[in-house]
């Protein structure tokens, strides 16, 4: 498309988009000021909110997108995509389970996904999928008298705007890199915690319960604050396969903990990886990082990824506190044709921090998967410790694994270990559980699920059974 | 009655030299065969075609068990069909529990003979007792299937395994190897726990002295992969005395 015919449309929204017709559902593609604008201003947001998005946006433009990371990306069209639409039916979704293809339906199956959640799943256009009304009430009565805040992102900014200004952009800054910069002009929704001093959140919180949680959309941002002696656990994303238009997905994830608080933040990731030949997939880019402000703080982060075509993520922590410890647990897959190119900073700030790293990587089929971590001791850090073990699993001969650690060490106090292995599924361990009668694809499921026990451990039990289902799933056939 | 084993004229290929070459022997139930040869007479490769291990390639002969072809049978059928190897080297696959394998191996036997699965409760009942059977501690419910064991420790898993799994026929690959006697006597307790009319043993050994307290009905010699000498108990004390020279030579 030549400029004058995108100036042409961005005229048109100009246009037909904010200024008159505030009833538009969706902007054409295309992406400057008076995008940014608009979204805000569909939004309703206070003007704070919009100069930071404008702010964003005009750092966005002086910057390129990153090519450090070992992954071949197809070159992405910013100016191809539309960046506001409103939950709206897609006419070609599918009308009922019976339309929907049927080998996503076989996998829900052995997901163990409940019925009424596989049609949501599928995108299956209904308004109403399941009763998920009394749940909810009863979910939000219980965080009420909790003092919990929980809610989209949205929401957050019309009822606890002090909350938004007073946190947002302060982990991520709206510089920090080139997809969080987009994000932060033209973020969609996402989820919103606060956590009261003292307060131990009563139930896991899950963007599943999450009112409004339909279509958050490709620019999600999500920000999570635990106050002074609080505690959350908060899971996001979902087993099943995810349908969505979207190619790039740029979200951003702000974790905060003041003195003794703890958030533990789960991710099962499942997006569209891409066919068979690696046609197709989520391109995935997202920053998430988490800051230990307060004295014994704790920042855990625990991923399963098994989903996106293109997965560029490095949840991290920035230990500020005294004697605050981050966490970073990570199971990620790459089969067929897909990269993850995947890892962890650890920032050591404060006294006697501690972290923790362990990343399990599994590359199947074509697949690429990479881990990069930066493990960082500030002079200030005395006795600042760090353990990293980073372990690969190949199956088949046609994928690979790399690990990219970086080390900086300025406290001479400071106590790192690195370990790492590479291993393969090995002949012998298949033929011993095919000759004590399990058959093949339960054996690969068996070693893999151990391969990832420790992290899979470290997730809610619910979760962990799900994930563990999932493996099994992305890795179908990946032997044999 | 057919008889629980019979290898007739079997030769097999691995890595293209030819390691068996026309072994004949036949089990019937109730019989415990002990099999004695001089390294690389083919006592393992032996054991892993029983089983069914790839990479090994029949070039003739036939092996039928309980009356029906073995070899046309993929190794996990063979496993559930009731036949069982004691390896040699037992693997370590990290993560995954011992108890939880135990319990995947036997479901999958009661399943292909149409049982249910396995109450929870009453298969760690059974652990527990073949457990304390194979002095086993406590501690292995919990760790990974051999992970860190020590050699001995090995080996009493593949006779607890074995003893949980009540296999027809088990092919024990030098179990008694690499093990002190307190600990030879506690494997030599439990494969003799297994004995019983309706069960075929076959151990595959180097030494006498696993054959003190798991006494064979026949021993028999291997040497350039076929039986060079098959006799009583007796064979192996005589083998002891003198080595395996003097039946190279007859054969």
């Amino acid at each position: 498309m030549s400029t004058p015919e995108i100036d042409s449309l961005l005229q048109q929204s100009y246009r037909h988009g904010f200024v008159t017709d505030i009833e538009s559902d969706t902007l054409p593609p295309g992406l400057d000021e008076d995008v940014v604008r608009f979204i805000s201003r569909k939004k309703k947001e206070p003007e704070f909110l919009l100069n930071w998005r404008l702010k964003a946006y005009r750092h966005w433009l002086t910057m390129k997108e990153p090519h450090w990371a070992k992954l071949r990306v197809h070159p992405i069209d910013y100016q191809g995509i539309s960046y506001f639409s409103a939950p709206k039916r897609d006419p070609n979704a599918p009308k009922s389970l019976a339309e929907v293809d049927p080998k996503l339906l076989a996998t829900y199956e052995k997901l163990g996904v409940p019925l009424h959640e596989r049609a949501r799943l599928a995108g299956v256009a209904v308004d109403a999928v399941f009763d998920s009304v009394s749940v909810a009430t009863t979910f939000k009565e219980r965080l009420a008298e909790a003092g919990v805040i929980f809610c989209s992102f949205s929401d957050a900014v019309q009822k606890h705007p002090a909350l938004i200004e007073k946190y947002l952009g302060t982990v991520v800054p709206h510089t920090d890199n080139f997809f969080a910069a987009l994000n932060s002009a033209v973020f969609s929704d996402g989820s919103f915690v606060y956590v009261p001093p003292g307060v131990r959140c009563p139930m896991e919180l899950s963007t599943y319960f999450r009112i409004n949680a339909k279509n958050t959309g490709q620019f999600e941002r999500t920000l999570i604050i635990a106050a002074p002696g609080s505690h959350v656990s908060y899971l996001e994303g979902c087993t099943a396969p995810m349908r969505d238009e979207n190619q790039l997905h740029a979200a951003v994830v702000e974790l905060i903990t003041e003195d003794d608080a703890e958030i533990k933040y789960s991710t099962v990731q499942n997006w569209y990886p891409g066919d068979e030949r690696g046609i197709g997939g989520i391109y995935n880019f997202v920053t998430k990082r988490g800051e230990c402000r307060g004295r014994n703080s704790k920042i855990s982060w625990t991923q399963v990824e098994t989903g996106s075509a293109i997965t560029w993520k490095y949840p991290s922590c920035v230990l500020k506190g005294e004697n605050s410890v981050g966490e970073f647990y990570s199971v990620a897959t790459a089969n067929n044709y897909q990269q993850a190119d995947t890892g962890t900073k650890m920032i050591h700030i404060g006294a006697n921090t501690k972290s923790t790293i362990v990343s399990k990587g599994i590359s199947a089929g074509h697949g690429q998967n990479s881990y990069r971590g930066l493990v960082k001791i500030l002079p200030s850090a005395h006795g600042a410790r760090n353990f990293t073990q980073c372990d690969s699993l190949l199956m088949g001969g046609n994928c690979g694994a790399h690990t990219f650690p970086y080390i900086e060490t300025r406290n001479p106090s400071a106590t790192v270990e690195h370990e790492a292995s590479t291993s393969k599924i090995s002949e012998d361990q298949l033929f011993y559980c095919l000759q004590r009668g399990i058959d093949e694809e339960d054996a690969v499921n068996m070693i893999v699920s151990g391969f990832c026990k420790t992290v899979l451990d470290v997730l809610p039990m619910e979760f962990a059974v799900e994930a563990q289902n999932l493996l099994a799933v992305s890795l179908e056939g990946a032997v044999g | 009655m057919s008889a629980l084993l019979e290898i007739s004229n079997l030769s097999a290929k691995v890595g293209g030299k030819n390691v068996l070459n026309g072994l004949s022997l036949t089990i019937g139930a109730g019989e415990v065969h002990a099999i004695m040869g001089p390294n690389g007479s083919g006592k393992s490769t032996l054991s892993y075609v029983l089983a069914g291990r790839p990479g090994y390639e029949i070039t003739g002969g036939s092996v039928r068990y309980r009356g029906a072809d073995l070899l046309s049978l993929p190794t996990e059928e063979r496993a559930r069909a009731g036949l069982f190897l004691g390896f040699q080297y037992p693997v370590e696959i990290p993560g995954v529990n011992n108890v939880y394998l135990l319990k995947a191996a036997l479901n999958a036997k009661r399943k292909a003979s149409g049982q249910q699965e396995v109450d929870a409760y009453e298969f760690l009942q059974l652990v527990r007792a073949k457990m304390k059977l194979m002095q086993i501690d406590e501690s292995f419910l919990k760790r990974g299937v051999n992970e860190g064991f020590s050699g001995g420790e090995k080996k009493r898993n593949e006779i607890l395994q074995m003893l949980v799994l009540e296999p027809a026929l088990a092919v024990l690959d030098e179990t008694d190897s690499g093990l002190d006697i307190d600990a030879l006597k506690v494997v030599a307790k439990g494969v003799n726990s297994l004995r019983s009319s309706e069960r075929g043993v076959l151990l595959i050994t180097h030494y006498q002295r696993l054959l003190d307290h798991v006494v064979p009905d026949f021993v028999h010699v291997l040497a350039r992969g076929r039986i060079a000498k098959t006799g009583g108990k007796e064979l192996a004390l005589e083998l002891e005395r003198r080595g395996y020279d003097w039946v190279l030579e007859v054969a």
